[in-house]
């Protein structure tokens, strides 16, 4: 546990990236809740199926929701090694959590970190046994409801030795909540020879400020894909989620942004290569459509026989906004291979032409391109990801 | 027979530089033409510039298909008239699936994609298009988007180029079947009712598709015509450089 004198000294430090929130202009959100049995005649569905969360949990083996700062539906299918719960209940049961509770995000990184921990923010609590495959996606949904309100979470994770689980999380705003900020702590715990997909997708308000703060530790041998998505209008939103790998394992990020005019994002991820053999690749594609757009990518091998890769590319369709590729690559040992590439720039006309010369009409072309460009060229998205990233796209209007 | 494509003084400039210098040509309804010429005489540019592509900028004269004017008309809007292009180096398309293409551009949606083994493209439909493909794998995956489109007029970029000959047959064929209406005509006799304007340098493909007649091109200019066989024989016995002087048949 850290000294809470030095936490609230973090309180005034800024985050290294991304403008700077005054989290004192928002109020804490509510811990009481509404309960919610049934996901489908829910006031929120729409919400929740904006950003992957299926109502009806079929295929799902579970699903936990927080609205505003509490808990409102939590709900496993029947499945063995799989726990799901509150971290204030897991807190009670697994004797405070205490190997992992703020064990791999420091709580003075910075002022949102800081907030979580003195607020004592509750979040969801997944756990897979080891050696346990859980089948279909875990799916978690995080909505704001309260306008003007602070959205402060901690959330844990962990998959056991041997053991695999699928993670699908929405975060949202209600309409009218728009006007708020959601700061999310994330720790994540990978054991030895286990894999951990977890997919995030993300659909704000016009003014809303986040501030997702995401690391994830990471045994021998093992895997770990994070996808972040967000196609829709956000404030400013500022992320740079960390893996530390172990022996023998791999981090894949795919980021899948799109920056309308007002938005303000700051994406990327730091992979440290801690472990001999460890690979990494982050992939990331943008879209500036007027807005400004930060992509930013930074391995660090610190072990031999690492191999790693990081590719930034972006397509400006609009004018008005700017886009920056800050692709970094550190290496401490000489036995590494790393290598990476940024491209910015317009859809290339001959391309676009081609698929004219097929009997398809310009925005057709276009929409072709940039939906190709934003998901078809990375592999291994999970199926249900695929099927919710082609309609995010399809609601995104690109040919506006 | 009606006249399919027909191109008066046709001037265009690529890259600010002018290429085509006052074209003059003809392709009648089901007719097969050859265009022959020496690399950079301006056949390439001739077809980007029938297609629409922007890369070629008319600057004089009008191209009309069947007896409308599209010289001013979007890539787009030629193809949905008719027109279709098998192109010698086609771009790169990142992220799209040649399957999802086809899909998109065929009247009949999937039922197409039943047709990909025929083209040997088969594994081809969930890759990205032209990325990473051989020469003969553009050739096979540009004839398999044309069968989905089924044009009425098709610009042929050197179809044989750079395919071994395990596969000229297969890509022989593939362009007959597109030209040539599979349903008899009367006498039994396969009907033709496609049109086309073929590239080649070899004449290898003139063994699977029976032209009709046949283009020099030089220096932006076409030079003379005759019939393919005739010209092609000249071509292979004494080269370009008579091509003017020689005059096998007055335009």
């Amino acid at each position: 546990m850290s000294d809470n004198r030095a936490v609230k000294e973090a309180l005034g430090k800024q985050g290294a990236y991304g403008e700077d929130i005054d989290i004192d202009l928002y109020e804490t959100g509510s811990r009481d809740v509404d309960q919610i049995d049934d996901l489908e005649s829910s006031e929120y569905r729409k919400y929740m199926e904006n950003v992957g969360v299926v109502a009806d949990e079929i295929n799902r083996s579970g699903t936990l929701m927080f609205i505003d700062n509490g808990m409102s539906h939590c709900h496993a299918q029947e499945q063995e090694g799989l726990e799901m719960m509150s971290v204030r209940e897991a807190l009670e049961k697994h004797d405070g959590l205490k190997d992992y509770f703020w064990t791999a995000v420091d709580p003075t990184k910075d002022k949102y970190t800081a907030t979580s921990y003195l607020d004592d923010a509750d979040g969801y609590f997944i756990r897979v046994k080891a050696g346990h495959h859980v089948k279909n996606p875990v799916q978690t949904c995080m909505l704001i409801n309260q306008n003007k309100s602070a959205q402060k979470l901690h959330n844990i994770i962990i998959v056991e030795d041997g053991a695999s689980l699928e993670m699908i999380t929405g975060c949202s705003t209600a309409h009218h909540a728009g006007d708020s900020i959601h700061v999310g702590v994330s720790e994540i715990f990978v054991g030895d020879n286990a894999n951990l997909t977890f997919s995030m997708i993300h659909s704000w308000g016009k003014q809303t400020g986040v501030r997702p703060r995401t690391v994830c530790n990471v045994g021998k041998n093992s895997n770990y894909t994070n996808n972040y998505v967000i196609l829709n209008p956000v404030g400013s939103l500022q992320s740079f989620p960390v893996a530390n790998l172990g022996e023998g394992s791999s981090a894949t990020y795919n980021t899948m942004c799109i920056a309308h005019e007002g938005s303000e994002i700051d994406t990327g991820g730091l992979v440290n290569l801690n472990g001999k053999g460890a690979r990494s690749e982050i992939m990331s594609r943008s879209i500036s459509m007027g807005g400004k757009m930060c992509a930013r990518g930074r391995l660090v091998a610190n072990a031999p026989q690492v191999k790693a890769h990081l590719e930034c590319r972006s397509i400006i369709l609009k004018d008005g906004g700017s886009t920056l590729a800050v692709p970094e690559l550190e290496a401490h040992v000489a036995d590494v291979e790393m290598t990476h590439e940024a491209a910015v720039g317009k859809i290339a006309r001959d391309q676009i032409e081609y698929l004219m010369s097929r009997g398809l009409d310009e925005d057709q072309a276009i929409s072709m391109i940039v939906r190709g460009f934003l998901s078809g060229s990375i592999n291994g998205l999970p199926p249900a990801l695929q099927k919710e990233l082609d309609e995010a796209i399809e609601q995104a209007n690109l040919g506006d | 027979m009606t006249e399919m494509l027909k191109i008066v003084d046709l001037h265009a400039e690529a890259g600010e530089r002018e290429i085509l210098k006052g074209v003059n040509l003809t392709v009648k309804e089901g007719e097969t033409a050859v265009l022959f010429g020496p690399n950079g005489s301006g056949k390439s540019t001739l077809l980007a510039t029938i297609m629409g592509y922007s890369t070629c900028k008319v600057t004089q004269g009008e191209i009309l298909f069947k007896g409308q004017d599209i010289t001013e008309m979007t890539v787009d809007e030629r193809a949905k008239l008719g027109i279709g292009m098998m192109m010698q180096r086609p771009p790169n398309i990142f992220g799209v699936r040649l399957g999802d293409l086809i899909k998109a551009t065929s009247e009949n949606g999937e039922a197409i994609l039943g047709e990909a083994p025929n083209f040997k493209m088969q594994n081809f439909l969930d890759r990205e298009i032209n990325v990473g493909f051989s020469g003969g794998e553009i050739k096979r995956s540009e004839l398999l988007q044309l069968t989905a489109q089924k044009p009425e007029f098709i610009l042929l970029d050197e179809p044989e180029s750079g395919v071994d000959l395990e596969n000229i047959d297969l890509i022989g064929n593939k362009v007959r079947d597109l030209l040539y209406d599979q349903r008899k005509g009367c006498g039994g006799n396969i009907q033709r009712h496609v049109s086309s304007l073929v590239i080649t340098h070899t004449g290898q493909i003139l063994d699977y598709i029976g032209a009709d007649c046949a283009y020099v091109m030089k220096e932006g200019r076409i030079r003379c015509s005759g019939r393919p066989m005739d010209l092609l024989k000249e071509i292979k016995e004494n080269g370009y450089g008579e091509c003017g002087a020689c005059q096998i048949i007055e335009l």
